[in-house]
C-alpha cells in the first residue's frame, strides 16, 4: 500500500506492531555513525537553556498563564524560533509557560497559583460552582477510614487531586494512520457497542469512544494551527516524528498526571528514517537533527504544581519515559540506529533527566549497543535499565513501554491505573501498637511487655496488611471511577484500542525497613520503649542480625515473603473496571517524606530518618560490596511485583575499572549479571561523591548535572537541600 | 573441612584482574611495605576463618556477573601464606568453570606454591623495586624471590600481570624505572603492566592500629611524575596502564 514499506495486516486494520515487525531494520553495529548537533539545534538549545535559567532563577517556574484552562486547542502555537525548528509545538504560546488544568482539582490549582502570588480568575472559579472536579467527586465518596489512612500518611501520594497519569497513548498511530483513518476506526468500534439489553458498561464505552473521536478532531485542529495536516499518515521521517509529537503534546495539554510517558517510539520512527535515507531524501545529520529537536521539546514539558507536590515528587519530574531497545519474540533485536540517536541527544544537548530514557536490557542485545549504553551511563548518569528478557517472559508482549518510573505497559493494548503507594513500615508499627498510629495514638490495652516475639509480630503484621489492602483497594476503586467520570483522558485513549486491558498499579514503600525490622526481631532481641499510652516510641536492639543487602537469604526471604503477602491481599479485592492488581516496590523521591512521617522502626532506624529509595537496602547496611547488594534486590520476585522493583545504584567511576574501556566492559558485565538473576530494574549513577558535594554548595555551576533517583532522573540542583543531602549520604560503591 | 583465614570479601572487584571479580582478601603478610594500604591485613592471627565451601558457594552466587573475563581473585595480605588451602579452593572453582587469579608479592617459591600457580589462570605479581637495596628499604625483604617467581611464571607459559606502586622518593627514580622495564622487556607471558600511584588512603589505618606510618607527609605522585613513569615503562613494555 505504501511505497517503501512491506505491507501486511497493518494496512487493513490498526496494527502498529505488525508494521513494526515487518519493517524494522535491526542494527548490530557501533556508535561511530552518529552526528553532532546541527547549527539550528545548537542555536535553539541555547534559547532553551536561557529559558531554563530564567525558570531556575524564578523559583523553578518561568511563567504561568492563570487565565486559560488548558485543553488540546486552548493555546495558540508557541515556538522557540520558528524558522529554525524542524519539530514544532509547545504546551502554551511560550516555552516553559505553565497552564492551569483544574479538572483534577480546582483547589490544588488555586493553591499553586496563590503560592506564586497569582489568583484563580473569577470565571474559572465560577465554572467550578457548576462543574465537578475529580477531587470534589473523590472526596464526596471517601469514607472516614480512607480519610484516616490518607491523613496519617499510611496511603500517600494518591491521585485524588490531580490527574492520575501513567496511561501511555500509542502516539505512533497518528504517524502511521493519520486522524481520518483513526476516526473512521473509532466510529466502527462505536457501531459494535450494542446489545439486546443495554448495560452500564456499554453506555460508558459509548460515551468514551465519542469523547475519543472529538479528541482526534481537536488534535487535527491543533496540528493545523501549526500548519500541519495530520488527517493523513506521515509522508516522511520529519512528519512521522512531528505527528507522534502532536499526539503526545495533546496529552500533556489536556492532562497533568504525575507521569505522562511516551512509550516506545524510537524504533518505530527509525523505519521512516531508514526509508528516507534509502531514498536519498534525508542525511544522517538531518536524521539526528529531527531527533535532537524532538527530544528538546520533550525536555520542555511542564505542569503547574503546588509546593506540597514537590515533597512527594522532588525535582519537578514529568516522566516522559521512552523505552529503547529490547528484543522481539522472533529473536531479532529492536535496537535500531534511532535507539543510538536518542541516546546521542545526551551528548548533543548535554545530560538531562527528561525524557526518562529507559533501556530495555536483554542478554541478547547487540554488543555495540550494550557498550554505547554503558558509555552513556558513565558519562551522563541519565539512563535507567529494565530487564527485557524477564518482562517479555512474564508479561507476554514484546511491544511495550515503561510508564512512569519502572512500570510495564503493553502499547496500544493496555493501560494502567496509577495506585500511588502504601507505607509498609507504618503498617508494621500499627501491628506493634495494636492498631494505633504511632505518632498520636490513644487508648492502651492488650500490649505485651518485654521483647517482641517474631511469630506474634508476623501474625499481627499480616493482619495489619490485610486491613491496609482492604482500605487501599477501596480508595483506588473510588479514585479511578471518579477520574473516568470527571477527567477522562480522551486524547490518550483515542490512540488505544477501545476497551483495553487495565492493570491497577498498587505500590509499597519501605520494603528494606520491613526486612531489617523483621530480621532484627527474629535474630536479635528487640524491646519496644513504650510511652504512657503504650505506643512504641523507640526500640532497643540487643545483638546483631542479618541485614537486607548482603545476599543473606535469612533476611532476603523476609522481604520476599512480605511482598508476596501484600500482593496476595490486594488481589482479594475487586478493582474498578476489573483491573488486574499489580504491585511496585518503589518510593519515587518521597523516601525522604516517608521517613519524616514515620516513627522509629525496630531495625534501629530513628524516627524521621529517610527510607532507602525504592527496593534499595538501607544506606550503609549493605556492607559486602555492590554485587551482594544487587543479589539481595534481585531475589524479590517479579511475579509479586509486576509493576516494578526499583533499585538505584551509585558507583564511583574508578570502582568500575582502571581504563575507560574496562569501565564500559565491567558495567556491561554488571548489568548482564544482575538481569541474568531475574532482577527487574536498575538506575545507574557513575559519579564521585565530591561532585555532588560541590554541586550542593555551588549549584550555579551545575545546571545540567543529572542523577538517577528512584525510577527517574532529576536535575540534582533542583532537588530540595534535604533531598540533595539524602542522595549524598547514600551508599556509593567504591574501590577498596 | 578446609578453612581459609580471610580479612574480607569485595563482591564487585573491578581493579584486581580482568572483568568483574569477587576478591577475597586473605589475612596475614610477612612483608612490611612502607606504603601498605591494608595494614589491618598484616597480622597472621587476625581476621576470621571461613570454610572453602562457603567461599565457593559465594562465588557461584556471583557467577552470572563474571561474564567472559571475570572470576575470583585472591589478594591479601599475602595469599601465598595459604598456598595449600588456596590450591584446593582454585581447583574447586575450576570445577565450576570459574577463572582464578592470584594477587601476590611473590614472597615464596616452593613445590606447594608451584602447585597453586598451576591452578592459577592469571598471576598479578608485584615487583616493588628492581634494586635489591631499595626493595629491602621499601618492604623489609629482598627482591630475589619475587624476581624468581616472575621467571618461573614466564617459563611455565602461563599469563601474568605485573604491578608497580609508584611512591615519590621511594620508587620513582627514573634510572630504576628504566632498569625495571628493561628487565621484563623480553618476557612473553606479561600481558599487562599496571602502575599504581601511591595514595594516602591507608594512612589512617596505621594510626588506628597504633603503628607509625613511614610515609607521613608524602603526597601522591604528581601528574608529571606519573606520566614520566608511564613513558619509561611504555618504551620497553607492550601494555602499560596507569591507574
Amino acid at each position: 500500500m505504501r511505497a517503501g514499506f512491506s505491507s501486511g495486516p497493518w494496512t487493513e486494520k490498526i496494527d502498529v506492531y505488525d508494521f513494526l515487525v515487518r519493517n524494522i531494520s535491526p542494527y548490530a553495529g557501533e556508535a561511530d555513525f552518529l552526528s553532532g548537533p546541527s547549527k539550528n539545534t545548537a542555536y535553539l538549545w541555547e534559547l532553551a537553556k536561557k529559558a531554563l535559567k530564567e525558570e531556575r532563577d524564578n523559583q523553578g517556574c518561568r511563567a504561568i498563564d492563570p487565565a486559560t484552562i488548558s485543553t488540546i486547542t486552548s493555546h495558540s502555537p508557541g515556538y522557540l524560533d520558528q524558522a529554525r525548528e524542524v519539530i514544532v509545538g509547545l504546551q502554551t504560546d511560550e516555552p516553559l509557560k505553565r497552564s492551569i488544568k483544574p479538572f483534577g482539582g480546582v483547589n490544588v490549582v488555586r493553591n499553586a497559583l496563590k503560592e506564586r502570588g497569582l489568583e484563580l480568575p473569577a470565571n474559572v472559579t465560577e465554572i467550578f460552582q457548576y462543574a465537578t472536579s475529580h477531587n470534589d467527586a473523590v472526596f464526596a465518596a471517601y469514607d472516614a477510614e480512607v480519610r484516616a489512612f490518607r491523613s496519617k500518611h499510611i496511603l500517600t501520594g494518591l491521585p485524588d487531586n490531580y490527574a492520575r497519569g501513567r496511561i501511555i497513548g500509542d502516539y505512533r498511530r497518528l504517524a502511521l494512520y493519520g486522524t481520518a483513518r483513526l476516526i473512521a476506526e473509532k466510529k466502527a468500534d462505536f457501531a459494535k457497542l450494542d446489545a439486546d439489553s443495554m448495560s452500564d458498561h456499554l453506555i460508558r464505552l459509548r460515551e468514551e469512544v465519542s469523547q475519543q473521536i472529538s479528541a482526534l478532531k481537536e488534535i487535527e485542529k491543533m496540528a493545523a494551527a501549526y500548519g500541519c495536516d495530520i488527517s493523513l499518515p506521515a509522508q516522511n521521517a520529519r512528519e512521522a516524528v512531528q505527528w507522534v509529537y502532536f499526539g503526545y503534546l495533546a496529552a500533556v495539554k489536556e492532562q497533568d498526571g504525575a507521569a505522562m510517558s511516551l512509550g516506545n517510539v524510537s524504533s518505530f520512527l527509525d523505519i521512516f528514517i531508514e526509508r528516507d535515507l534509502r531514498n536519498g531524501t534525508l542525511t544522517e545529520a538531518q536524521a539526528q537533527e529531527i531527533i535532537d529537536q524532538f527530544v528538546m521539546k520533550l525536555r520542555l514539558v511542564r505542569h503547574l504544581r503546588p509546593a506540597a507536590y514537590d515533597e512527594i515528587f522532588g525535582g519537578d519530574p514529568t516522566w516522559v519515559t521512552e523505552s529503547i531497545g529490547g528484543q522481539l519474540h522472533d529473536g531479532r533485536t529492536k535496537v535500531t540506529k534511532t535507539s543510538f540517536r536518542f541516546l546521542q541527544t545526551l551528548y548533543n544537548l548535554g545530560a538531562s533527566p527528561e525524557p526518562n530514557l529507559t533501556v530495555l536490557w536483554s542478554q541478547n542485545l547487540p554488543d555495540g549497543f550494550k557498550k554505547f549504553c554503558a558509555q552513556v551511563s558513565i558519562d551522563t548518569s541519565s539512563v535507567q535499565y529494565e530487564n527485557d528478557d524477564l518482562m517479555r517472559r512474564v508479561r507476554g508482549t514484546d511491544d511495550y513501554g515503561i510508564a512512569c518510573c519502572v512500570s510495564h505497559q503493553a502499547i496500544g493494548k493496555a493501560i494502567q491505573h496509577f495506585g500511588a503507594r502504601a507505607n509498609l513500615p507504618k503498617a508494621l508499627l500499627l501491628a506493634l501498637n495494636a492498631g494505633r498510629e504511632e505518632i498520636d495514638g490513644t487508648q492502651v490495652q492488650g500490649l505485651t511487655a518485654g521483647p517482641l516475639q517474631f511469630d506474634a509480630v508476623m501474625e499481627n503484621f499480616k493482619k495489619s496488611l490485610r486491613e491496609l489492602a482492604r482500605v487501599y483497594a477501596k480508595a483506588m476503586f473510588i479514585i479511578h471511577s471518579m477520574h473516568d467520570k470527571y477527567y477522562y483522558e480522551k486524547a490518550q485513549m483515542a490512540l488505544l484500542d477501545t476497551d483495553p486491558h487495565i492493570d491497577i498499579a498498587y505500590g509499597a514503600a519501605g520494603i528494606s525497613i520491613i526486612a531489617d525490622s523483621l530480621s532484627a526481631i527474629k535474630y536479635a532481641k528487640v524491646t519496644p520503649v513504650r510511652n504512657e499510652q503504650g505506643i512504641a516510641t523507640g526500640f532497643t536492639i540487643e545483638g546483631d542480625f542479618p541485614k537486607y543487602g548482603n545476599d543473606d537469604d535469612r533476611v532476603d526471604h523476609l522481604a520476599q515473603e512480605i511482598a508476596h503477602c501484600f500482593i496476595t491481599e490486594l488481589r482479594r479485592h475487586r478493582a474498578y473496571k476489573e483491573a488486574k492488581p499489580t504491585l511496585s516496590l518503589l518510593t519515587i523521591t518521597s523516601n525522604v517524606m516517608y521517613g519524616k512521617n514515620t516513627g522509629a522502626t525496630p531495625d534501629g532506624r530513628a524516627a524521621g530518618e529517610p527510607f532507602a529509595p525504592g527496593a534499595n537496602p538501607m544506606h550503609g547496611r549493605d556492607s559486602h560490596g555492590a554485587i551482594a547488594s544487587l543479589n539481595s534486590v534481585a531475589k524479590l520476585n517479579y511475579h509479586d511485583a509486576e509493576d516494578g522493583i526499583s533499585n538505584t545504584f551509585s558507583i564511583v567511576p574508578k570502582a568500575l575499572g582502571a581504563t575507560r574501556g574496562d569501565q564500559i566492559d565491567n558495567l556491561v558485565g554488571m548489568m548482564d549479571g544482575y538481569f541474568a538473576n531475574n532482577a527487574h530494574h536498575l538506575n545507574v549513577n557513575v559519579l564521585n561523591r565530591d561532585t555532588l558535594m560541590d554541586a550542593y554548595q555551588n549549584p550555579e555551576n551545575y545546571p545540567q548535572l543529572t542523577i538517577r533517583v528512584s525510577g527517574y532522573a532529576v536535575n540534582f540542583t533542583r532537588l530540595s537541600k534535604a533531598h540533595q543531602m539524602e542522595v549524598i549520604t547514600r551508599t556509593f560503591h567504591e574501590a577498596m | 573441612m578446609t578453612q581459609l583465614r580471610i580479612h574480607s570479601i569485595e563482591t564487585l572487584g573491578a581493579n584486581d584482574g580482568p572483568g568483574l571479580r569477587m576478591v577475597v582478601f586473605t589475612q596475614g603478610c610477612l612483608m612490611r611495605c612502607v606504603y601498605c594500604h591494608n595494614p589491618d591485613t598484616l597480622d597472621p592471627q587476625g581476621g576470621q576463618l571461613v570454610e572453602i565451601d562457603e567461599l565457593v558457594q559465594r562465588a557461584l552466587r556471583q557467577k552470572n556477573y563474571f561474564g567472559k573475563n571475570g572470576g575470583v581473585t585472591v589478594s591479601g595480605g599475602e595469599p601465598s601464606l595459604h598456598r595449600v588451602v588456596l590450591a584446593e579452593f582454585f581447583r574447586r572453582l575450576h570445577a565450576h568453570g570459574i577463572h582464578t587469579c592470584l594477587d601476590t608479592n611473590g614472597l615464596f617459591l616452593d613445590d606447594e606454591l608451584r602447585a597453586l600457580y598451576a591452578e592459577t589462570d592469571l598471576v598479578l605479581l608485584d615487583i616493588k623495586h628492581i634494586d635489591d637495596e631499595h626493595h629491602r628499604r621499601l618492604t623489609g625483604v629482598s627482591n630475589a624471590t619475587p624476581l624468581a617467581v616472575a621467571d618461573f611464571r614466564e617459563r611455565s607459559g602461563q599469563p601474568m600481570w605485573l604491578r608497580y606502586v609508584l611512591v615519590p622518593g621511594w620508587s620513582d627514580q627514573p634510572e630504576f624505572l628504566e632498569k625495571w622495564a628493561r628487565h621484563f622487556a623480553a618476557f612473553r607471558m606479561v600481558e599487562r603492566v599496571e602502575i599504581l600511584p601511591y595514595h594516602s588512603l591507608g594512612a589512617h589505618k596505621w594510626r588506628h592500629l597504633g603503628l607509625s606510618y613511614a610515609l607521613e607527609g608524602i603526597s601522591p605522585p604528581s601528574a608529571a611524575a606519573k606520566q614520566q613513569a608511564l613513558d619509561i615503562f611504555s618504551r620497553h613494555l607492550p601494555k602499560v596502564i596507569l591507574r
